[in-house]
């Protein structure tokens, strides 16, 4: 019979956790470094068209409002999804916020984010209500495309 | 004088204790595998479309817009592009051709390239990516990894009705 041996001859084999706990600590601070909360404001039922000529601004604007479009004609702002008729009055509520905060409308910017498939009508209506409202900057947004032409 | 501790060989070893550490370090690692996303880049292409036009004076320079029609099927696929009379089926380098032919290749200030707006005419259920192409093939093209700007002054003609 084979004897086992006692435990008070088999030392600590603890392993070195060292690199280990180094390898964790920097994929984490990897992943806190490239985490974007900004994109909090981009919606998955949005698909953005694609476009080779699409680069993010090399000075973002200061001022934003984002507007998202669904395929379905359905408004994204805020956070909240409304309809067309409902989006008159969230952009009235929005200018008297930024006429509160003494900034003049003009120099807002209202991104656009569609759908690809949304139709372009919807997308003009949605365009003329910000108009009405008094907004005139508008920026059309697309997904970057990597491929040459 | 009251004399100091001296390390000796009966000092007790402390140990700390790492497992709650590496328990929440490997909870994080884990939250933010789950969050990790992918996000292609996004990009704008600005356009200045006020309801009334500026105040100020008319700018000598400036020529009239180049009429663009994109038309679309019951579908809302494109149909045909069309810029002032001249029909150019579906295709989207034939545009830019066009465009390029009606600029030529001089830019800066004082060009025909600056002082030419574009004006998209688009049926109201053409699919929006359609617009997104058409404004690309006017606004420029990349050659070499550089972008070759052509007209930035884009907007949109009246809302076609829908049907």
């Amino acid at each position: 019979m084979r004897i086992r041996p006692k435990r008070d001859d088999l030392g600590d084999a603890e392993g070195d956790m060292t690199p280990m706990i180094d390898m964790t600590f920097q994929l984490i601070a990897f992943f806190m470094v490239i985490i974007n909360f900004s994109e909090a404001e981009v919606s998955e039922a949005v698909q953005l068209p694609a476009s080779q000529l699409a680069q993010p601004p090399e000075i973002p604007p200061e001022n934003v409002l984002t507007l998202q479009l669904t395929a379905e004609g359905q408004v994204i702002f805020g956070g909240q999804m409304m309809d067309m008729q409902q989006i008159s009055g969230a952009l009235s509520r929005e200018r008297q916020i930024l006429q509160l905060s003494n900034t003049p409308l003009a120099e807002v910017t209202v991104v656009v984010r569609a759908d690809r498939r949304a139709k372009t009508g919807v997308v003009q209506e949605l365009i003329s209500k910000c108009q009405d409202i008094g907004f005139e900057r508008f920026a059309l947004r697309a997904q970057q495309e990597t491929a040459d032409f | 004088m009251r004399p100091r501790n001296t390390t000796s060989a009966g000092d007790d070893k402390i140990d700390l204790q790492m497992t709650p550490m590496i328990d929440i370090v490997f909870q994080l690692l884990i939250f933010f595998i789950m969050t990790f996303k992918i996000v292609a880049q996004e990009g704008d292409f600005s356009i200045k479309m006020p309801q009334k036009p500026s105040a100020g004076p008319p700018n000598p320079n400036q020529l009239p817009p180049i009429q663009v029609r994109l038309s679309a099927d019951a579908n809302g696929q494109l149909a045909g592009i069309q810029v002032g009379q001249r029909p150019l089926g579906r295709d989207f380098g034939a545009l830019r051709a066009e465009i390029l032919g009606i600029i030529g290749t001089e830019r800066g200030p004082g060009s025909i390239a600056e002082n030419t707006e574009v004006e998209l005419d688009c049926d109201y259920n053409l699919h929006y990516e359609y617009v997104i192409d058409a404004i690309t093939h006017v606004s420029g093209y990349t050659q070499g990894g550089k972008v070759m700007k052509m007209i930035e002054k884009i907007k949109f003609a009246r809302q076609r009705p829908p049907g």
